[in-house]
């Protein structure tokens, strides 16, 4: 008898699916028509400058960009006033904690940040380091969650800022916002609570008030909007006051200069109003995709492991590691299928996903997670189909994997002496 | 990253996968296995060679990794069928780099193809000290 030798594999297309399948919405969104069509008429009619208070042009432009403030303040429970709009969320995670370390330099010196955050956090954290700021990176439990108590643990007399995103991007996992915001005000009223509000704005509730959050960072190309235009929500009662990035001519409060892109700023707000209309019933819909692609899978394939918490989770994610085969070949085979991957061969890196470490996923399971993240667009076909392709995709590459050969066999590869390279 | 016509013809078509201990008849004797890498590092491929008269007269492999690494272990596999083991220990991680059309970052890839085949050599002349 010969060694199965791997066919190629065979998965039909159903009738109303067209490939490529985006199925990558945590990376970004397709812009919504009903926003380009908001948008449209602010490149060729009403194109003035927002900031131009002497004839219609302008003041045209500044009612549209003031309409589209109210649209975005609404979906996080602030006002209008205290939106602050940038390039997009790296520039709003930059703002927030360069500017609050920055004003508040002489209050304290302290930050308290998460493992499983952003690079634009992170990596701005190790700059303010760098600039003689502390920062303490606090690790999640294994399910992707911090808790209240841990936050207030890290907390000293010199803290100024505590940045917790409320929906990770990766596994998306959601904190317990209402309780961390709590407790730190318990803790401290004066130190400010940032969020990287990113992927939950627009998916899941999210209340500013309610959590007690001071900065938020949000942006449009995350919920059916443009890229390019993000905002960073500044709490004015009690007032917050951070130093600005940019300098010039004193635009969004002084804290953010530069000519407002209002056919953006339209659009972003178009997306928000739609995303408060909508996301309950979406929210059903995308969880209800999730939960089918899950069952889907775990239904034919063993070995498989969902990375992070399932019940505290935003609908449309879904974060799995399939043993045994490497996340990068996985990619391949689903050539048709925009999702992404934890795995090394995916980043420059050449380290695995290190959020998926910072929840202790071992470094061979984190090499094998693929993200799914599901989108107003997508149709449960689209799922059925990638549920098969993925299903028949893992055990064609499990026929070529010694791991899975030796694991067939009862071998554990934790006892074989490996040579790391 | 786009990959080479010749990475995705191996990658869908992979050459020799398999292992020799499933087959009937086979002498342990004449297999030399080499495994190198590790899961921790996302690369682990598995060569086996089946020596007879001197030659290699098949070879199989399995492979934990990315495309690249299934085409580069899938074409060593080729390469080194018909050879003595001495011409088998002289092939060059570059010639794999060359025939792939391999980009900087998957140059490990080809390392690791090299690796496996030294190391079953290693493990069948083990086997048959002189």
């Amino acid at each position: 008898m010969s060694a199965p030798n791997p066919d190629k594999i065979a998965v039909s297309v159903p009738d109303g699916v067209k490939l490529p399948i985006f199925m990558d919405n945590h990376s970004t969104t397709a812009v919504d028509l009903r926003v380009v069509q908001a948008m449209l008429p602010f490149f060729t009619n009403h194109y003035g400058n927002a900031a131009s208070r002497n004839h219609s042009f302008g003041w045209m432009a500044e009612a549209a960009v003031e309409h589209a403030r109210g649209q975005i303040a609404a979906l996080l429970g602030g006002d209008a006033k205290e939106i602050v709009f940038t390039s997009g969320a790296t520039e709003s995670n930059n703002l927030a904690l360069k500017g609050a370390a920055s004003f508040l330099r002489k209050q304290g010196n302290h930050i308290i940040t998460v493992e499983t955050e952003h690079k634009s956090v992170l990596d701005t954290c190790k700059r303010l380091q760098r600039e003689g700021f502390e920062v303490t990176y606090l690790r999640p439990a294994s399910d992707g969650l911090v808790s209240p108590e841990q936050v207030v643990a890290a907390m000293t007399d010199k803290t100024i800022v505590v940045s917790i995103m409320t929906a990770n991007n990766e596994i998306g996992v959601v904190q317990p916002m209402e309780a961390i915001g709590a407790a730190i005000k318990a803790r401290n009223p004066k130190c400010l609570f940032h969020t990287d509000a990113v992927q939950a704005f627009g998916k899941i509730p999210f209340d500013v008030e309610k959590a007690k959050i001071d900065l938020a960072s949000i942006t449009a190309h995350k919920l059916y909007g443009p890229k390019g235009i993000g905002a960073l929500w500044v709490r004015r009662k009690p007032r917050v006051r951070i130093d600005p990035l940019i300098d010039g001519g004193g635009h969004e409060r002084g804290m953010r200069s530069g000519t407002l892109p209002v056919p953006m700023i339209v659009g972003f707000g178009k997306a928000a109003e739609l995303a408060k209309g909508e996301m309950a019933a979406e929210a059903i819909h995308l969880r209800a995709l999730r939960d089918r692609l899950h069952r889907g899978i775990t239904a034919r394939l063993t070995e498989t492991y969902v990375n992070g918490s399932l019940e505290r989770r935003l609908p449309g994610n879904l974060n799995i590691s399939f043993a045994f085969v490497e996340g990068e070949s996985l990619l391949m085979a689903l050539k048709d299928v925009a999702v992404s991957s934890g795995s090394a061969c995916t980043s420059a890196s050449l380290e695995p996903s290190y959020v998926l470490r910072a929840l202790g996923v071992g470094e061979e399971l984190a090499h094998t997670s693929i993200r799914f993240g599901l989108g107003r667009f997508n149709t449960e076909a689209e799922v059925d189909y990638v549920i098969d392709l993925v299903v028949k995709s893992v055990e064609r590459l499990r026929t070529l994997s010694p791991l899975w050969e030796m694991h067939q066999d009862g071998i554990d590869i934790s006892t074989i002496q490996w040579t790391p390279h | 990253m786009a990959y080479s016509e010749k990475v995705l013809d191996h990658y869908e078509n992979p050459r020799n996968v398999g292992t020799f201990k499933t087959e009937a008849d086979i002498d342990k004797d004449e297999i030399g296995t080499g495994l190198v890498g590790a899961p921790a590092c996302g690369d682990v491929m598995r060569l086996e060679i089946r020596v007879r008269d001197g030659l290699i007269a098949d070879a199989k492999f399995k492979t934990f990794g990315c495309g690249s690494a299934i085409a580069s272990s899938s074409l060593a596999t080729e390469m080194i069928k018909g050879m003595t083991l001495d011409q088998a220990a002289t092939i060059k991680n570059t010639q794999i780099v060359e025939e792939l059309n391999l980009p900087p970052v998957k140059i490990h890839c080809s390392v690791l193809a090299e690796d496996a085949i030294k190391a079953a050599i290693e493990d069948y002349k083990k086997k048959h000290p002189k």
